[in-house]
């Protein structure tokens, strides 16, 4: 190793005290001012410069703390003996008490008390004031206009919110909230979103009672009509789970991801069976998979919704929507994205069989199917701008519905109490109540719940609470009046008119449009054996073709006629002759001209 | 004179529908009581809170007016109807299930 370079420095000088010296100033740098740097700048004149002569002011937001609230209460058991008295020995007590009672002034009060409570008893038992009169006659359902009011507001306790996209009931009471929340935008949640769905006690809107933590975000949730305590979740990966509620928060057990659905599974309900552990999910995959909870390893049951008929799963439409009602339990139906409803029948012997009828419903997703709970043979279904009301038997169209709205119905039920009742609610964030022995075309009742758009909403088994979960996982709690929950006498009777009427009346358009589809058969028919032609399926560029030289040949005959009117008019204006017969006989020609092109299009349609 | 009232109270535990009387002092110590059908802790429960409610009423009236006083509280529950009548320094409770006409 070579030394490069040594440093030295003598002990003595280390610590030493640092003695300054002046120094003249030298001159380091001088750079002289170089005008020919000035071409490369272009001189500004004038420059714009802007002042404001304001006061300087700062915006601060202060928001108190949540603060948590917790209700108590004081049970008084023993007190008030004085020091003397111990209250645990019976004969302290009884001397007490003896000694009491020997005092003059005590009797005295009582017995003034006394003759006060005895009238006061005399009264009562004389006559009840309380006594509920005309009790029997039935409550007079009052003529005030219908109303719902909020209760309660349930929002979602994560600062990255999502939908509430399904709200199940507790099945003993109206008590409690099961909600599924789950940003259902497509790769639309971000790492940070919370997947916990909650159970909500609806006292207490400031925390949730419990958390369910999945594994992926919940899409829908129901609890087990049969047990409260268990609950059934359908998961955003496609995976279905399964809580009891005592267990904790964590799922008892998940169908393993080879075996469930491939798509977010968008409904889930509970079956009738004996062990109450049966259930049945449905998705856009176009699969509907029966499972049994004790054993989530392998779907019982499977079904392709295949409109073809041949259970090719290429072929299936994805499901948006279940239907089952437990009185009926071999039945069921599903709506789907395509917006058609199928009836599908569990009991069937072939897959082929299952699906027994399809119902062309919507125009986008059916987002909702419910029977009437009186009458089971009418459904609701809810998809793209209207609601509808169909009956089982006629398969061509609804035999009721609404109008067009201005925005999409995202959900829908029916009152579990009146027949003719029915909810709705819209991406505008309205819930719309209707009453159609009340009125058919608008809603009853109109309500503005949110600005963001309404998700789901559920009613309750006693028909008068309704819970609607809004696209920022806000639930609003709601309560109707009575009017709305209240059953009338005539109310069944008259609903049952209407949906035969309705019935009746689609039955005879759907026979008329079959005779005229036969008849028009037969006639084609009849013409191919006069022609002996075959008619060659054209092309459909050859129609297009053809429709597009006629279409011009209809715009030149119109071009020509105006020109001529128009002629016309310069001739009769040259002329001053005002003649009012010229001008009828050109209106003839021109009506006349306009029935034959009006006629021509027709047959070739 | 004890005698007198025994029966005093026997007669008003006599009348249609009385459930029991309970006779407590100021500080909420049952001096007698007579309420076969409830247990000795729902006794003193009735008596505890019965004469929180009671003084509170007092001062109430007391409060509103002081010329007037407070002479009778009747409180009427689904289940049933509790009379309070309060003294100087005791308050008789008088449970009741009217049967009226």
């Amino acid at each position: 190793m070579e030394i490069v370079y040594v440093y030295t420095k003598k002990r003595a000088d280390f610590g030493r005290q640092c003695n300054f010296s002046d120094r003249p100033a030298e001159l380091h740098v001088d750079i002289a001012p170089d005008s020919s740097l000035a071409e490369n700048f272009i001189e500004r004149n004038p420059v714009d410069s802007s002042l404001q002569c304001v006061q300087e002011m700062s915006e601060h937001e202060v928001n108190t703390e949540r603060f948590e609230t917790d209700t108590r209460g004081i049970n008084h058991t023993e007190g008030g003996w004085p020091k003397d008295v111990n209250p645990q020995e019976i004969e302290q007590v009884m001397r007490f008490r003896k000694k009491v009672e020997k005092d003059e002034m005590y009797v005295n009060t009582i017995m003034q008390l006394s003759s006060v409570m005895e009238n006061c008893i005399r009264q009562n038992n004389a006559i009840d004031i309380y006594e509920e009169y005309f009790s029997d006659i039935d409550v007079e359902i009052s003529d005030e206009p219908p109303s719902a009011k909020t209760i309660n507001v349930y929002r979602d306790p994560n600062e990255l919110k999502r939908t509430a996209t399904h709200i199940s009931w507790f099945p003993d009471g109206p008590r409690k909230l099961a909600i599924a929340y789950c940003n259902l935008d497509f790769q639309g949640s971000s790492p940070d979103t919370s997947m916990e769905s909650y159970i909500w006690d609806i006292e207490n809107p400031n925390k949730p009672e419990m958390t369910l933590k999945p594994v992926s975000p919940l899409v829908c949730l129901e609890y087990n009509p049969k047990d409260s305590h268990v609950l059934i979740g359908g998961q955003y990966n496609g995976q279905v789970a399964y809580w009891d509620r005592r267990k904790g928060s964590q799922p008892i057990e998940l169908t393993p991801i080879e075996h469930s659905h491939r798509d977010p599974v968008y409904k889930t309900i509970w079956l009738q069976s004996k062990t109450g552990t049966e259930c049945f999910s449905a998705s856009t995959d176009g699969q509907v998979l029966w499972w049994d909870i004790r054993k989530m390893g392998e779907p019982t049951e499977k079904l392709y919704l295949d409109p073809t008929k041949k259970q090719d799963i290429t072929k299936a439409q994805g499901a948006m929507a279940l239907e089952y009602e437990p009185t009926i339990p071999t039945k069921f139906m599903v709506g789907t994205e395509q917006g058609s409803i199928l009836s599908c029948n569990r009991k069937a012997k072939t897959p082929a069989e299952k699906i027994v009828a399809q119902y062309p419903a919507h125009y986008g997703p059916v987002y909702a199917l419910q029977r009437n709970p009186f009458f089971p043979k009418n459904f609701l279904s809810i998809g793209d701008w209207t609601a509808r009301i169909w009956s089982e038997d006629i398969r061509e169209s609804s035999i009721m519905w609404t109008k067009y709205h201005m925005s999409y119905l995202t959900d829908g039920c029916w009152s579990p109490v009146r027949p003719a009742v029915f909810f709705t609610t819209k991406r505008d964030g309205t819930l719309d109540i209707w009453d159609i022995i009340f009125k058919q075309n608008d809603p009853t009742l109109s309500l503005q719940v949110s600005d963001e758009p309404l998700h789901s909403i559920r009613v309750q088994d006693g028909g008068r609470l309704i819970a609607t979960g809004s696209h920022k996982g806000t639930t609003t709690l709601l309560e109707l009046s009575d009017g709305l929950c209240m059953q009338s006498k005539s109310e069944k009777n008259l609903v049952t008119m209407m949906f035969d009427r309705e019935t009746r009346r689609e039955k005879i358009l759907e026979s008329r449009h079959r005779e005229m589809k036969l008849k028009e058969r037969t006639r084609s028919s009849q013409d191919k054996d006069e022609e002996h032609e075959p008619v060659a399926e054209e092309p459909e560029e050859d129609l297009v073709g053809k429709a597009e030289t006629e279409f011009f040949q209809i715009i030149e005959a119109e071009k020509k006629k105006r020109e001529k009117a128009a002629e016309q008019a310069e001739e009769m204006e040259q002329n001053e002759k005002g003649d009012q017969r010229k001008a009828s006989p050109i209106a003839e020609e021109d009506e006349g001209q306009e029935k034959q092109e009006v006629e021509q299009p027709e047959k070739k349609d | 004179m004890s005698g007198d009232l025994d029966e005093t109270i026997k007669k008003l535990y006599g009348h249609k529908g009385v459930k029991g009387i309970i006779i407590t002092n100021n500080q909420g110590i049952t001096v007698r009581s007579h309420f076969p059908d409830e247990s000795a802790e729902v006794i003193q429960n009735y008596a505890a809170q019965f004469t929180t409610l009671a003084s509170k009423a007092k001062e109430v009236i007391r409060g509103i007016d002081p010329t007037n006083q407070l002479t009778f509280i009747r409180v009427r529950s689904k289940k049933h109807e509790i009379m309070i009548a309060p003294g100087e320094d005791f308050i008789m409770i008088t449970i009741q299930q009217p049967q009226g006409k």
